[in-house]
């Protein structure tokens, strides 16, 4: 029996009902061939989120963003009118990577007036325009004109920077975005700006991280024993509901209950959960966000008690905003069909004392403890998936979102082969 | 250095200090894998109760101007969040079924 209610189809799953309720193959996520097609279809067409504008805090302000499924690197700048420009990190003379510090495949960021390459001195305004030839006089007709930075589409959303690695993208980001996701338009994660920024390398297909986040059916079990042994009984027995599931698009959100630790009594709790009021679901003792009501799209369904909402934003970006006044944001970036790059983001209001800095400290080092086990479960999976022994697996409705997931990811590649077939 | 690292009040937590007063996370998760349960255990026990004192004495200092001896006191304090995850709840310093993952924090708040 549901605790909370379900569509009145029956179930989330059937409230959208392209989905279907047929077990799924994961062969998208251990096929080489099938990857290949993902990275022209996906990465090279869909808008990409690659940072926030507190990392370009000043004109001349830049990062690097390594896109090895798109075989680019970009550099994302500021430029000396204060405009969000990228480009592809290449020299137009001999092709050297432009921006880069000591290792070429790392990434780097910092403050310049003007990108100059290494290799042979020819500089660039952050406009992209060429400024500079060494011994320009040695060259054949050339016109500097003719040899600018290569432009990458590039736009913001809520502070939120993105790319678009297409020639013409097809849609504007706001269009690529939908109303789901621009309703979140007003929530102030501008005063969100004290970070802590994680990174791992995974040795599974990077969708099967998005599945591992975008359903909370495993919290109780693998987490298990990340409870208090007062609480075990009670968080299994309840499994995991979801107050609302919501598909727009190729985008799609999960709103759950929880993490009410300042209501629970202290068996229920870890010792360091009472003394710094804080754990897996943030600091207890929320920030001023200067909000009198959530923008419409949070917490849309106006569910109680509402705990979080996890967005997974196509194709590869969640952002996760907590009912107490923070927010994460988790990328996976592939880097091979059975390897991704894993990016954690948490953000807080800026601790003004060391009590609210301590509370953030507690709240980081928990999500760790978490996600190192989802981690590791991932590799697990990728292994005995490319078996192939078993071929269909049930997804249940709590699942929904991993299965729309992967939809998706099939309807990009379909249409794209489609588009380049001429048909 | 100092003859004492921490605040007078919490001289008798003087013997912890080298050891668990770590700037960064990744020191201080480094040692927590390094460090035996007795070790965390007797850290823990220590410290634990009087916690609170602790966050009390250091939060009457502005974050970004504290005195180098209460920073040091929250510095073991962020330490205690760390070694309290073995203690109460793994009895072990690697978290299970962990394995080989790795989770780098690149940037962190300072202090």
């Amino acid at each position: 029996m549901a605790r909370f209610e379900k569509p009145v189809e029956g179930s989330w799953t059937a409230h959208y009902p392209e989905l279907g309720t047929e077990p799924m193959s994961y062969e998208d996520s251990i096929s080489p061939e099938f990857y290949e097609l993902e990275r022209d279809a996906i990465f090279k067409r869909a808008w990409l989120n690659v940072g926030r504008v507190e990392q370009l805090p000043r004109n001349g302000s830049y990062f690097t963003k390594e896109l090895a499924v798109a075989n680019t690197s970009v550099v994302v700048v500021r430029d000396m009118d204060g405009r969000v420009r990228a480009f592809h990190n290449i020299c137009r003379h001999r092709g050297n990577k432009l921006v880069w510090t000591d290792f070429p495949r790392e990434e780097s960021s910092g403050n310049c007036r003007q990108f100059v390459c290494k290799y042979h001195g020819w500089k660039y305004e952050l406009d992209g325009a060429c400024s500079f030839v060494q011994q320009e006089s040695e060259f054949f007709d050339l016109d500097k004109v003719d040899y600018g930075l290569v432009p990458v589409h590039c736009d913001e959303w809520s502070g939120f920077i993105f790319v678009n690695l297409d020639k013409e993208p097809s849609q504007t980001l706001t269009e690529f975005l939908g109303p789901m996701i621009t309703d979140i338009d007003g929530y102030p994660f501008h005063l969100q700006t004290e970070r802590f920024a994680y990174r791992a390398t995974v040795g599974s297909n990077w969708k099967l991280f998005i599945d591992a986040f975008q359903e909370f059916y495993h919290a109780p079990i693998l987490h298990a024993r990340q409870s208090p042994v007062a609480a075990r009984p009670e968080v299994q027995a309840a499994g995991f509901e979801g107050l609302h599931y919501e598909i727009e698009g190729p985008h799609r959100m999960v709103t759950t209950f929880g993490g009410q630790g300042w209501r629970m009594p202290p068996e229920m709790l870890k010792p360091m959960e009472t003394v710094t009021r804080s754990g897996l679901f943030g600091p207890w003792d929320a920030p001023d966000l200067g909000l009198d009501e959530l923008p419409a799209g949070v917490n849309r369904a106006h569910k109680k008690p509402w705990g979080l909402d996890s967005f997974q934003i196509w194709p590869n970006f969640v952002l996760l905003i907590w009912e107490r006044g923070w927010y994460l944001t988790y990328h996976y970036w592939p880097t091979s069909h059975n390897t991704h790059v894993f990016e954690g983001n948490l953000y807080f209001v800026p601790a003004k004392n060391a009590r609210e800095r301590l509370a953030h400290e507690m709240a980081a080092v928990t999500f760790k403890e978490y996600a190192l086990q989802d981690g590791n479960t991932l590799e697990a999976t990728q292994i005995m998936l490319e078996s192939r022994v078993v071929t269909a697996f049930p997804l249940n409705d709590q699942e929904i979102l991993c299965r729309h997931l992967h939809k998706v990811a099939a309807d990009w590649v379909d249409e794209y082969t489609r588009d380049r077939a001429g048909v | 250095m100092p003859d004492t690292l921490l605040p007078g009040q919490f001289s008798e937590l003087e013997a912890f200090a080298p050891t668990w007063c770590l700037p960064t996370e990744r020191e201080r998760f480094a040692k927590r894998m390094a460090s035996s349960m007795e070790d965390m255990q007797a850290f823990y026990d220590a410290f634990f109760p009087r916690a609170e004192e602790a966050i009390a004495y250091c939060e009457k200092f502005p974050l970004d101007d504290m005195p180098d001896d209460a920073e040091r006191l929250l510095q073991l304090l962020y330490s205690l969040v760390m070694v309290s995850f073995p203690v109460e709840t793994w009895r072990q310093a690697h978290i299970p079924d962990s394995g080989a993952a790795y989770l780098d924090l690149l940037i962190e708040p300072m202090p």
